[in-house]
This record gives C-alpha cells, structure tokens and sequence, in this order.
C-alpha cells in the first residue's frame, strides 16, 4: 500500500452517513465536502451530535459512507475490504483516543511497540522507534513503567507516542484531552503541535474543547452533519516560533 | 508477536490462570480415569486370563481350530525347545505351561475299593518348581483352604467343594482315571497336598491342580503341553504390545505348515473379550469427550468474561489495524498456549499417582474382609501410551473450541463504534 503524492491526504465529496431508523432514516454527516493537505493541524468542532466523530470514523476507515466518497492516502475508503481497511490504518493512520487506552499488563515501551508488531517491522528497527517516539513525547525515561505508574498526562503522551511511533501520514484524535486539566492539556497539545511541525504528521481532531481549538489551525465546524464553517487561523501566542 | 501475547498471558494471572487451572484440572483427571478404566479392565480380564486365554497363549493350529472341542490329542509337542524360544524372543512375558485333563478322580478305603468317586477338571501346571511363574498367577498360596502347595511329585491339590464331596482332606490318596493324548486309559495315583477355592465358580466346582510332570507322565505327554501361557508379570494387559507379540511369533512361523504347529493368540483377539476390552476403549473416549464438553462449556464462559474484561484492548488492537481475523487467531493461540501448558501439567500432576496405583496399587481388601464377592482386592490403574497423549484432547479441544465460540465475538464487533466505545 502506497501514498500517492500529488493527490491531496484527504478528500470528501458529497459524503454522506445515514442510519436507518424506524422511521426514515438519521443522516449524521450530509453532503461533507472537504480537502486536507500533508501538514494540517486541523480540527472538527461542533455540539454532541453535529457529526465530528462519525466523520473521523469514515477517514480512519472504521465505518464507510452511505453515499458519496472519502479519499484518504488515495484510497477509497468505501471500496475497502475490512482486511484493506485495517492495512490502511496499521501503515498509514494513528489514533488517539478520549482515555489513553494503554494496555496495563505492558510496559510504556511495550505499548508503544504495539503497533510496530502488527506492522512486522523488525526488532531493532523497532527498538529505536520506540526510543524516538519517547523522546518525543518526553518519556524516555520511563520505558520501563507500567501504566499504573504514570499520572494521566503522561499516559496520554504514551498514547501520542503510540500513534506516532510508525510515522504515519494522518493522526486521528478524538478529544484527546477531555480529561486532562488544563496544565496537562497545554503539554500534550504542545507535543503534537511540535510532532506536526518536526514530522509533518497531518493532525485532525474532533473536540469541542477550547484549550484545543485555540491551537487549531483549521477548524471545521459541523452543525448537525454539515460543514457551516472552515476557517484558518494563526498559531497561538504559547507557540511562538511555531512554522508551518 | 507471539512473546508479546505471552508476556501478557505471564503478567496478567486473570487472563491466564483461571484456564490454566481449569485444563490442568481436566487433563489431570482425563488421565486417572483413562489409567484407573485401563486398571479396572486389565484386573477384569485377568480373571480371564490366568485361568484360561493367558495374555496371550500358544496352542497347535489344530487346537485353536477345534476352539472349546480341542482335546489333548491336538496338543503342543516339541514344548522345551519352544518354551526357550517364547523366553528369548518375548522376554518381558513370563511363560507356563499347562495341560488341561479331564477324568475321574476315585478315593480307595482302606482295602483299595472305591469309597468316593467324581468327575474332575484338571489343570496340570509347573507346581514344585518354586520360581514356576504360575504360582504367583494362580495365587495359590492365598487360594489354599487346607493343607499346604504341593512340594513333590505325586501331590496335588483339589477344590474344596471336591474334597468336601468326596469327604477327603489334606494327606487323603486319590485315582486320576483319565485318558492319554493318545486316546488310551490312563491312571495315576496322587497325594491330596491340599484344598483350594479360587473365588470362580467354574474352578471351585471340581477341580484338580497337579505338577505338569506328573499330568504329562500320566497322560503320555512326555515334552507336550496342551498350551503355552504368556503373563505380563504385573498382571496388566497390553494390548498393542501382545497383539504384537503373536503377530510376530506367528509370522515367524508361517512357513511351517504343519497342522499341529504352534500359533500364538491374543487376549484381545479371543471372542468374548476383545467386545469387553473394546467396550472399555469405548467408555474412555467417552470419559474423555464429556470432559471436553463440560471444559469447553467453563472454557467458553471464561473466554466470554476475558473477552468483556479486554474489551478496550481489542478494541486498541482493532483501531490499530490489526486484523479481524489475526486478532481472533492471536487470541485462539493464547489459549492453545494454556491449553498445551496445562495440558503438560495436567498430565504430569497425574503421573505420578497413576504410577503409584500401577507399580503399587491400592489394597482396599481391609474394606472387604467380609465381603462374598471373589474380586481383585488390589485396585490397580494401568499406564498406557495413550495415558502420555490423552490429556492433550480436552486441555487443547476444550480451550480451543472455548475461545473459538466466545471470541465470535470479535467479528460480531462494529469497528464504527469503536471511537464512542473507546471513550471510557
């Protein structure tokens, strides 16, 4: 599986999601059309219910459109098989989810190495992935904890490290800091504003935290599954010295 | 992968031990049951076989195609020589020979008449010779009601019901009259050494033991035996090593075509008791598969809370890209990982006291002091090679089939709802 790159890393057209109900049907994204380029640190915001995580479900190819299509790395996602589908996401996507969701039996290094594994990548390549990806988030130090010893930042920054040990092309985040206070929320944002700049992994969000959307630099805004606003804005004075 | 998923299975003693348990639990018990069945039927047939078929027996081809109508005259000769070459090439036998006679067994008074006279059916079996294995097979010593085993030719023993007919004891005279493998009458004077009950009705009624020598003298069987016995010195069975012992033998002599030559016969292969043998087969699959059923049953519902307690994981596993199917292949693997250790352990755990109960056995003869049953005091299992195989069956099935029908539902799972299900 190959990145093309002329095409742009996401592009929706037309894209709907309906379920059916008992009555009609409940159309969660309507005729979404939407362009995302390498290096975007872009998120969807809007009100419970506007659509933001079934749009991140289709582009990190959990869930295929009812109509319509969503190109992600120039690949259908509604002509992928679940075996093409779960390639996609082991080569190309990370994911970061509301609560870290670290593996408890296993330590820091160990889940960070997870995804490596269902890559096949080799011992010591994988070995020096780990340790880069936890420089990183600023964890190296603590390879060898387990996720019982780590506060709720620092497990969140496992996650991040986990979603960008592969250097994947798309980081998917789904209010990534919902439980962190603001403290830690400002240390995690700032890892990955950092990641985007230094790896140029592409970052889409799906929040309606403020502490989130003020570091955007695109926001999308969905209202009851369709796009109302998309609007750039300038980095944040706390990363000054941020480029693009 | 794989030292990912035991390092997992090692740290995580919920994911690992309660299966663990369960299959070394099964395999255990599926392995005392299959030794203790295989004990309990080689006990039965031996019942069979020390008195009749051995564990396996040589007869003349003539004999073993007359069947229940062969006589003496269709007997072995040439029995030195054969016996040497049973107790060169089947060492791990002990071998006896044996003449069956049947006649008249008449006590004189004191001028020579008659005083008492009954039909007999006689075993002539190596009775002085005091490493002669059919003592021990016999028990005699234990079988004896009065007077003492026979010490010198000319003595014999007689059941005790015999003796109380013919109202003789120990030190009594008694007239064999019989007939020689020849068809001529012969006669033969012996010495009542003692009486015996053997515990088995069809001994006990009117049975004469003498010293083969003095049957064969009697009889005109001079180097001639109406069968050669082959005993397991521990009185276990083996099925696959006998049948394979007369297959030998008897391939080895297949050129000789001699009617009176010798053939050699299986326990397992006599009417009557190879149906026991196989009945007894038969109740050890189903041991074994009641267990796989109940274990799988534990299992699956084990396989069903794991799977609810690993919910997020799989659901990491799933959003990373692993694979449906290599994560339901991870997990099946995981448990055939218990599977096989527990089935190691299970079957080791079980070693050890079926060995005890093989080598030593369990004397339960304290419970039955009193009882009038005339059954093996000894409870005995038996250690087979299918004893080192069997545990295997339930600990890999029952994992298998466990985590095969409770991880279903792994694919029954909706990656679309993985992000909502992820938000804990």
């Amino acid at each position: 599986m190959t990145t093309p790159s002329e095409s742009p890393l996401i592009r929706t057209r037309d894209l709907v999601k309906a379920y059916p109900m008992e009555q009609g049907r409940l159309v969660a994204l309507n005729r979404v059309n939407l362009t995302f380029e390498k290096g975007e640190f872009a998120g969807l915001v809007g009100p419970s219910g506007s659509g933001k995580t079934t749009l991140l479900n289709i582009v990190g190819s959990l869930d295929q459109p009812t109509e319509g299509s969503a190109e992600v790395l120039g690949h259908r996602i509604e002509t992928l098989s679940h075996a093409e589908a779960a390639e996609l996401r082991s080569r190309h996507i990370g994911f970061i989810f509301q609560t870290h969701n670290l593996f408890p039996v296993y330590t820091v290094f160990e889940n960070v190495e997870f995804p490596l594994l269902v890559l096949g990548m080799p011992a010591a390549l994988r070995t020096q992935a780990v340790r880069d990806a936890l420089d990183w988030v600023k964890l190296g130090d603590r390879a060898n904890s387990k996720p019982a010893q780590l506060s709720g930042g620092q497990s969140q920054r496992v996650a991040i490290a986990r979603a960008i040990v592969k250097r994947p092309a798309l980081v998917l985040a789904d209010e990534p800091t919902a439980n962190l206070d603001a403290e830690n929320s400002r240390r995690i944002l700032e890892t990955m504003v950092q990641l985007n700049r230094d790896l140029q992994t592409t970052f889409l969000f799906a929040t309606h935290d403020d502490k989130v959307i003020r570091h955007l630099r695109r926001t999308i805004r969905l209202n009851d599954g369709s796009v109302v606003a998309d609007t750039s804005t300038e980095p944040t004075p706390q990363l000054a010295g941020y480029r693009p | 992968m794989i030292r990912f998923l035991a390092k997992g299975l090692w740290r995580d003693p919920t994911r690992s031990l309660f299966p663990f348990l369960t299959v070394t639990t099964g395999a255990m018990v599926t392995v005392l049951m299959q030794t203790y069945l295989a004990g309990i039927s080689s006990n039965l047939s031996w019942s069979s076989a020390r008195f009749s078929s051995g564990h396996v027996k040589v007869i003349s081809r003539a004999a073993a195609k007359a069947g229940d109508r062969a006589s003496n005259e269709l007997a072995l000769a040439g029995v030195n020589q054969l016996l040497e070459g049973l107790r060169r090439d089947a060492p791990d036998l002990a071998w006896a020979p044996r003449i069956r006679f049947g006649g008249l067994i008449d006590v004189p008074d004191d001028q020579g008449l008659t005083k008492a006279q009954a039909p007999v059916a006689g075993l002539g079996v190596e009775l002085i010779r005091a490493d002669a294995p059919d003592r021990p097979v016999l028990a005699l010593e234990s079988a004896i009601v009065r007077g003492r085993a026979p010490v010198a030719p000319g003595e014999a023993l007689i059941s005790e019901d015999l003796a109380r007919h013919l109202n003789i004891g120990p030190g009594a005279k008694a007239t064999l009259i019989g007939s020689t493998m020849h068809g001529a009458m012969a006669t033969a004077n012996f010495t009542i050494a003692g009486t015996l009950r053997f515990g088995v009705r069809a001994m006990d009624r009117g049975t004469m033991v003498a010293d083969i020598r003095d049957i064969q003298r009697a009889l005109e069987m001079d180097d001639a035996a109406g069968e050669l016995l082959g005993f397991y010195p521990d009185t276990l069975y083996r099925r696959a090593a006998a049948e394979s012992t007369a297959d030998s033998f008897n391939a080895r002599h297949a050129r000789d075509a001699d009617e009176f030559g010798p053939t050699m016969v299986a326990m397992s292969r006599l009417p009557g008791i190879v149906e026991f043998l196989d009945l007894t087969d038969r109740v050890s699959v189903g041991i074994v598969a009641a267990f796989t059923f109940v274990m799988s049953i534990v299992l699956w519902n084990a396989g069903l809370i794991g799977t609810l307690r690993r919910y997020g994981e799989i659901g990491v596993r799933l959003a990373f890209g692993e694979d449906k199917g290599r994560l339901y292949r991870a997990m099946l693997l995981e448990s055939l990982l218990i599977g096989l250790v527990g089935s190691v352990v299970g079957t080791l755990l079980a070693l050890g006291p079926a060995y005890w109960l093989q080598s030593r056995g369990w004397d339960i003869g304290y419970m039955m002091q009193n009882a009038s049953l005339m059954i093996q005091t000894v409870i005995r299992a038996q250690i087979t090679p299918a004893t080192f195989v069997i545990g295997f069956l339930p600990g890999l099935l029952a994992t298998g089939i466990g985590t095969a029908v409770s991880g279903r539902g792994i694919y029954n799972r909706q990656t679309a709802s993985l992000m909502k299900e992820l938000e804990v």
